[in-house]
């Protein structure tokens, strides 16, 4: 039973240790992410790595949420006889939640564990430690500008993820169900708010951005330097990342939407 | 991979996500909840207002012309007081008529107007005085049920 | 010009419990070749790291161009680095630059030369490490001795004052070994730089180097110019030259009774 407690007690400090930690690591990384934009080729690069390299699945996976939710979505409004709310329904599911939930859960599994990969094989090699001892500051030119590449691509990412889904349920419930167009698009834009909803979904998207690429940018930095602790470094990047959306969106929704 | 393909695909993305965002500001969404132009406040207060919640629309002749942006009570004269924002544009008779109303029947309600015939308008920050409280589905039924059971026939089965 | 580039005195360094190194007092005089050998596992990249200041001492002062290098702040560290190249045991090439951008790098990031000019001067570097042609090529499609080769061109771009090659020999054929030593030697007299040189290499280092430390249990036991330890009646430094498995050198890293344990692991 006193093990049992130890443990809790252990893990308890572990945890506040690693949050110090990270919350050191991020004052690292802002105080020197001035060449992460003086010097822009540098966060370019990584924008192609996480933004474009991720383009796909999101683009992908959007228009299947979104033929998912216009055909799930018909079946229930069209008892109620509201089929003709199918627009608000597809698209306020998707701006307020989907779209940056889904979109930052795909991005960490797809881009975060490649930058943790990355960061951590460069430490095992001692690219990090050579780097260093040139003068030339890892954090700096290696970690500053993948964080921002990923800050700066995850609402973009999560806007074109709502932008498929409206487009998938449109297809699924306008061309292929037979919903009226023009009752698609109005009852939607009537329900839909561009401060109340949009803008805190892209506030949310953005916030996502920076809990992941900041969690991938620590777990390659901070990995064990073997082929064993970089890969459990990704592993602790997806969980990590998906758990601190899902309980950061928790805590912003109840404070974004209420009423 | 080029230095300048790299950039295109960048360029791409950037433009890609950005037209993303536009379309949900203006196609998906409607700019208007915020794009009301100099907007201006007007209260009315209710016996009841039902379902009414904040940001809910305010329509005249079924235009959309504002929002509801806060419901709060009064505790003195025992009503709701409902304060919305108007577009500046629109101007509206002191004998103005609020009702709380219901698109559809399952609809969401909304605060509808009907302007009266006076030539003096509502300024900014006054409160209309003529309001008619929302039709509460329940209450509609068993008046309707009593005044059945009143006509002394059995109420339908259904 | 008496006063010597680098001074290790009576420095001590552990990683945790470990104690690694127990008292090492060394100097790097300027514009000579130092060697420093020992068995492996002994210590020497620790000691490069803590010339380097990648590591802090525990006891002891590491003192490099008068500069107690434990004693400084990071900018002034950075600026001390900048004046001294590390050719890292294992290369630590960029992977994700090509052989040219690697060599570049340093240029890159310390000068605001233009383009033409850090083009030449890479392919003077890759030129001297007999590389020239790999320029395009990425650190994936090297070989080893290649990569080496590559990291040593990377380590003297900016032409340091300081230069510590970490087993530079390992891996490169008999023709590009003798070649890399002379290249070493060469370098070292050209810039008017000091050199060490972490090596297993007895042979090729007693051809080059100016100065030989042994070290062994993180202390120095022997030292000498290449003379000297060539005609020395030490049985430590003869078991190296010699290449023998007995001696003062021990092969195994510090562990129980092997019969202990064999006998332990079977009950
Ligand atoms: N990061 C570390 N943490 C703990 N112990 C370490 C670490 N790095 C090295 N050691 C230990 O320190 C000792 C010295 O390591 P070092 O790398 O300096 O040896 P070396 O003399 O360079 O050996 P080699 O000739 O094989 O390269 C080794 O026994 C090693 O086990
Ligand atoms: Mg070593």
């Amino acid at each position: 039973m006193a093990d049992v407690f130890r443990k809790m007690g252990s893990m308890a400090i572990n945890g506040i240790w690693q949050l110090g930690f990270i919350a050191r690591f991020f004052w690292l990384i802002l105080v020197y992410s001035g060449q992460s934009f003086t010097r822009i080729h540098l966060t370019l690069r990584e924008l192609y790595f996480s933004g474009v390299m991720s383009l796909l699945i999101i683009l992908v996976s959007g228009l299947f949420v979104g033929l998912v939710l216009g055909l799930q979505g018909y079946e229930t409004l069209q008892r109620y006889g509201a089929s003709d709310s199918l627009g608000t329904l597809v698209a306020l599911s998707l701006v307020r939640e989907l779209g940056p939930v889904v979109a930052g859960l795909l991005f960490a599994s797809r881009a975060g564990s490649a930058v943790t990969a990355e960061i951590g094989l460069m430490k095992v090699t001692e690219q990090l430690k050579a780097m260093d001892m040139m003068a030339v500051s890892p954090i700096a030119r290696v970690v500053a500008p993948r964080f921002w590449g990923g800050v700066i691509s995850m609402p973009l990412l999560a806007a074109l993820f709502s932008a498929m889904g409206v487009f998938g349920g449109w297809l699924i419930g306008v061309v292929v169900i037979g919903v009226d167009d023009g009752a698609f698009w109005a009852q939607m834009q009537d329900a839909v708010d561009f401060r109340y909803d949009v803008l805190n979904g892209v506030i949310k998207s953005g916030v996502f951005g920076v809990a992941v690429a900041l969690i991938a940018v620590f777990e390659g930095y901070d990995c064990v330097p073997t082929a064993e602790g970089v890969s459990r470094a990704i592993t602790r990047t997806v969980v990590s990342s998906a758990l601190a959306i899902l309980a950061l969106d928790f805590v912003m929704t109840s404070f974004m939407f209420r009423g | 991979m080029s230095r300048t393909t790299m950039d295109l695909w960048v360029g791409v993305f950037v433009a890609m996500g950005i037209a993303a965002l536009f379309f949900l500001a203006l196609k998906v969404g409607s700019i208007s909840g915020s794009d009301i132009q100099s907007p201006y406040l007007l209260s009315a207060r209710f016996d009841n207002i039902g379902g009414l919640k904040v940001r809910a629309p305010v329509k005249v002749a079924g235009v959309l012309v504002g929002r509801v942006s806060e419901i709060r009570y009064d505790n003195e004269r025992f009503q709701a007081e409902v304060v919305f924002t108007v577009d500046g544009r629109y101007k509206f008779p002191t004998d103005t008529f609020a009702n709380i109303l219901t698109s559809g029947l399952l609809g969401e309600q909304y605060l509808g107007l009907d302007p009266g015939g006076e030539e003096k308008l509502l300024a900014p920050g006054d409160v209309i005085k003529k309001t008619q409280s929302a039709v509460v589905l329940e209450k509609l039924i068993s008046q309707f049920m009593f005044s059945k059971a009143a006509e002394g026939e059995p109420a339908p089965a259904k | 010009m008496s006063e010597p580039l680098v001074r290790l005195e009576n420095v001590r360094f552990a990683y945790g419990e470990r104690a690694i190194l127990r008292g090492i007092s060394l100097s790097i005089p300027r514009g000579k070749v130092v060697a420093i050998m020992g068995g492996s596992g002994c210590g020497k990249t620790t000691l490069l790291r803590l010339i380097g200041g990648q590591e802090r001492a525990v006891g002891g002062r590491v003192t490099v161009d008068g500069q107690d290098v434990a004693g400084l702040g990071r900018d002034a560290l950075y600026a001390l680095r900048r004046r001294m190249g590390m050719l890292f045991q294992f290369g630590a090439l960029f992977t994700d630059m090509s052989v040219f951008d690697n060599v570049a790098f340093p240029l890159r990031e310390h000068t605001d030369l233009p383009a033409e000019l850090i083009n030449d001067l890479v392919m003077m570097k890759l030129h001297a490490v007999g590389l020239r042609g790999a320029a395009k090529l990425m650190p994936g499609e090297l070989s080893g001795g290649m990569a080496r080769r590559v990291a040593l061109a990377r380590t003297i771009a900016l032409d340091p004052m300081l230069l510590m090659y970490d087993e530079p020999f390992t891996g490169l054929d008999p023709i590009s070994l003798g070649v890399i030593g002379q290249l070493i030697r060469r370098l070292n007299d050209a810039l008017g730089a000091s050199s060490v040189i972490v090596t297993h290499d007895i042979q090729e280092s007693l051809q080059i180097v100016d100065y030989i430390y042994f070290i062994s249990e993180g202390r120095v036991v022997a030292e000498g110019t290449p003379d000297e330890i060539r005609n020395s009646a030490d049985p430590f430094v003869s078991q190296f030259v010699h290449a023998q498995a007995d001696g003062p050198v021990p092969f195994h890293y510090p562990a129980g009774d092997y019969a202990t344990a064999l006998v332990g692991g079977a009950g």
